[in-house]
């Protein structure tokens, strides 16, 4: 396997409100800065990962390579689902040994639409979606499966706002609080917030990698696993395919200091915990986390980016970044990162 | 002020799907009111049928089975306020339902009305639709299966209250409680009685008592009465004085956390144009003020 390593990161500062950029405009600022921090303008391989239903325009990726510069043409692809899977397709690309570098970047406005309404659509057509079961719902359903502590909840969502408050990029939200429910046993407060934003990560490869940082957070283990898409063929209290992409990555062959894990619901850190297998000593979401700020799409890809951040800051040694697709955690992304 | 603009993404009378062989079978069946599962090649039936089997990849084979159309609910959601989309514009729940011979779980609407009639292994059957078309929706619903009937009872009377009552209530409407004692006990009853309980021999001796007596012992209701003045009110033993076994009565004109055992009350008779020969002639016992007595 090539060593390839993240050797940049850059996000937005998240934002609940549609602030009036266009995609391409969202997208700019963190591609200047890894180019900032990289020196790079060029890259072997650029891949990204959107929703067009969050925009509600067929193919609306294409209008976001404005940013980019596409002339003279660029090798250049795009993945629809988080850009955490960007990153993975353009880690198989550097393994191919051609190229030395490559440029991810995920984006997504979720304030247009009804997000709820957004992610019933990649439903199966025939089973879900014509029941209208929406994303809270699907998503309450599964915690339900797993009868969660109210108290374990709280604490989580009460850690991940404060961790949010401190991360200048997440959103300033305050401790939960109220007793209503959202559908229930989900609490408006255990649903991650609207969020708009944008993320970038340069990977690269061997030698350029030493090069280009001082602390290249190595990609040690990369992998992803898939459940069956319809929810009653599964146990929802369990996520067997974040377990396997966690063994195939080998997440348990050391301490992880760090682990940022794609938790859009307060109940979800419960399963991926015990499917990663996290120790009580290692740092979960000290971003805050998506419970703190989920710009859909960006998300994955910025626990990646906020897990090898760590390593490039010279503050961690071994860090773990998981993303998840689909509903209920269905798709499951790990990536162990050593310094 | 910023630009903003209406978008609205909608297809048009909807996407024409086929659903090839599988899961038209499923929709096909369920046109004519019935679910069924298909079998994988190690036995297993699932339900809604997919093409191939979650655990291995391989295509499934082409028996079809029927299952349920009742189920098992194993989890649920509740939906406090329904969206637009969702199948009842009632609060309702999500369920995932393990009809019965299936190896995997359905998920539907149950209606269930409330929250807390849910429950894990709550057996659930379809409410089919009207003019079903081949559509998951062809189940509008989910219903728990029927455990239980309520009967309406209802049948009347005319009541007389018997002699020592209506001798009793005789005193009421005269502002007076009217008891006996028992030639044999001693012991002195109100209401008045013809014969003692505990020496079961007949009773001669009328005496009345005063309208003041002592709680021995109270309930504080926090459920409506139609008889009580208010919510939460008391309802009290009242041992009148020189009588031997208290009468059940209300307790007013105090607030009912500071009403105890040993406090003195007297009756508050209603004015005397408006008695009947009934107990509502006594508003209430309220305290007299006296110092608690002993009991
Ligand atoms: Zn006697």
């Amino acid at each position: 396997m090539r060593e390839v390593a993240v050797v940049a990161f850059a996000q937005t500062r998240h934002s609940a409100t549609d602030e009036g950029q266009s995609e391409p405009e969202l997208i700019l600022p963190s591609l200047e800065e890894v180019r900032r921090k990289t020196g790079l303008r060029k890259y072997g391989f650029t891949c990204s990962g959107s929703c067009d239903y969050l925009a509600g325009a067929p193919f609306s990726f294409v209008s976001a390579l404005d940013a980019l510069g596409a002339w003279p043409p660029i090798s250049e692809s795009h993945v629809e689902m988080d850009a955490a899977w960007a990153l993975y397709e353009a880690w198989v690309r550097l393994q191919h040994g051609d190229v030395d570098s490559a440029l991810v970047y995920g984006f997504g406005k979720s304030s247009q639409g009804d997000l709820r309404e957004i992610m019933t659509l990649q439903l199966d057509p025939y089973y879900l979606a014509p029941l209208g079961l929406d994303q809270v719902s699907y998503a309450a359903l599964q915690a339900s499966a797993v009868k969660a502590d109210r108290a374990r909840l709280d604490e989580i969502v009460r850690r991940s706002r404060a961790d949010g408050r401190a991360n200048p990029h997440a959103l300033d939200l305050p401790d939960p609080a109220g007793e209503d429910f959202e559908v229930e046993p989900l609490r408006p407060y255990d649903i991650a917030p609207v969020t708009d934003g944008a993320a970038a990560v340069v990977l690269a490869a061997g030698d350029l990698a030493r090069e280009l940082c001082e602390n290249p957070a190595w990609i040690t283990g990369i992998a992803h696993r898939i459940e069956p898409h319809y929810l009653g063929m599964r146990d929802l209290a369990r996520s067997a395919s974040a377990a396997e992409a966690a063994r195939a990555a080998g997440v348990g062959k050391g301490h992880v200091d760090v682990a940022e894990i794609h938790t859009q619901f307060s109940h979800e850190e419960l399963i991926l915990r015990q499917a990663l297998e996290l120790g009580e000593d290692t740092l979960v979401n000290p971003s805050g986390g998506p419970l703190a700020a989920n710009p859909v799409m960006a998300t994955g890809l910025i626990r990646i980016g906020e897990a090898a951040q760590r390593i490039l800051d010279g503050g961690a040694a071994r860090t773990v970044g998981h993303a998840a697709g689909g509903p209920c955690l269905q798709h499951n992304l790990v990536t162990v990162m050593e310094a | 002020m910023s630009l903003e603009a209406r978008h609205i993404l909608e297809f048009p009378g909807g996407y024409t799907r086929t659903t090839g062989p599988v899961i038209g079978r499923f929709l096909t069946e369920l046109r004519d009111g019935r679910i069924v599962g298909v079998r994988t090649a190690d036995g297993r039936t699932l339900v809604p049928p997919l093409e191939y089997d979650p655990e291995t990849g391989d295509a499934v084979t082409g028996d079809y089975v029927e299952v349920g159309p009742a189920g098992t609910v194993e989890s649920w959601a509740w939906v406090h306020s329904p969206r637009a989309g969702h199948p009842l514009d009632r609060p309702f729940a999500w369920a995932l339902i393990r009809l019965d011979g299936a190896d995997t779980s359905l998920v539907h609407a149950v209606d269930a009305g409330d929250v807390k009639a849910l429950r894990p292994g709550l057996r659930v059957r379809p409410r089919w639709r009207a003019g079903r078309t081949g559509h998951i929706t062809d189940i509008e619903s989910f219903v728990p299966e029927v455990t239980k009937i309520v009967s309406p009872v209802r049948t009347e009377y005319v009541m007389r209250p018997g002699l020592a009552l209506a001798r009793f209530l005789e005193g009421v409407a005269g502002g007076v409680f009217v008891g006996c004692r028992c030639g044999s006990c001693h012991k002195v009853y109100v209401p008045y009685r013809l014969s003692c309980p505990e020496c079961g021999i007949a009773i001669t001796e009328e005496v009345e008592v005063p309208d003041t007596g002592t709680i021995t012992t109270f309930a504080i209701n926090n459920l409506p009465d139609p008889r009580a003045p208010e919510v939460p009110f008391v309802s009290a033993y009242v041992l009148l004085d020189g009588s031997d076994v208290p009468m059940i009565a209300l307790v007013g004109g105090v607030p009912a956390h500071e009403v105890r055992q040993g406090m003195r009350v007297r009756a508050v008779w209603v004015p005397e144009e408006e008695r009947t020969q009934s107990m509502a002639n006594i508003k209430w016992f309220a305290p007299t003020g006296e110092p608690d007595a002993e009991l």
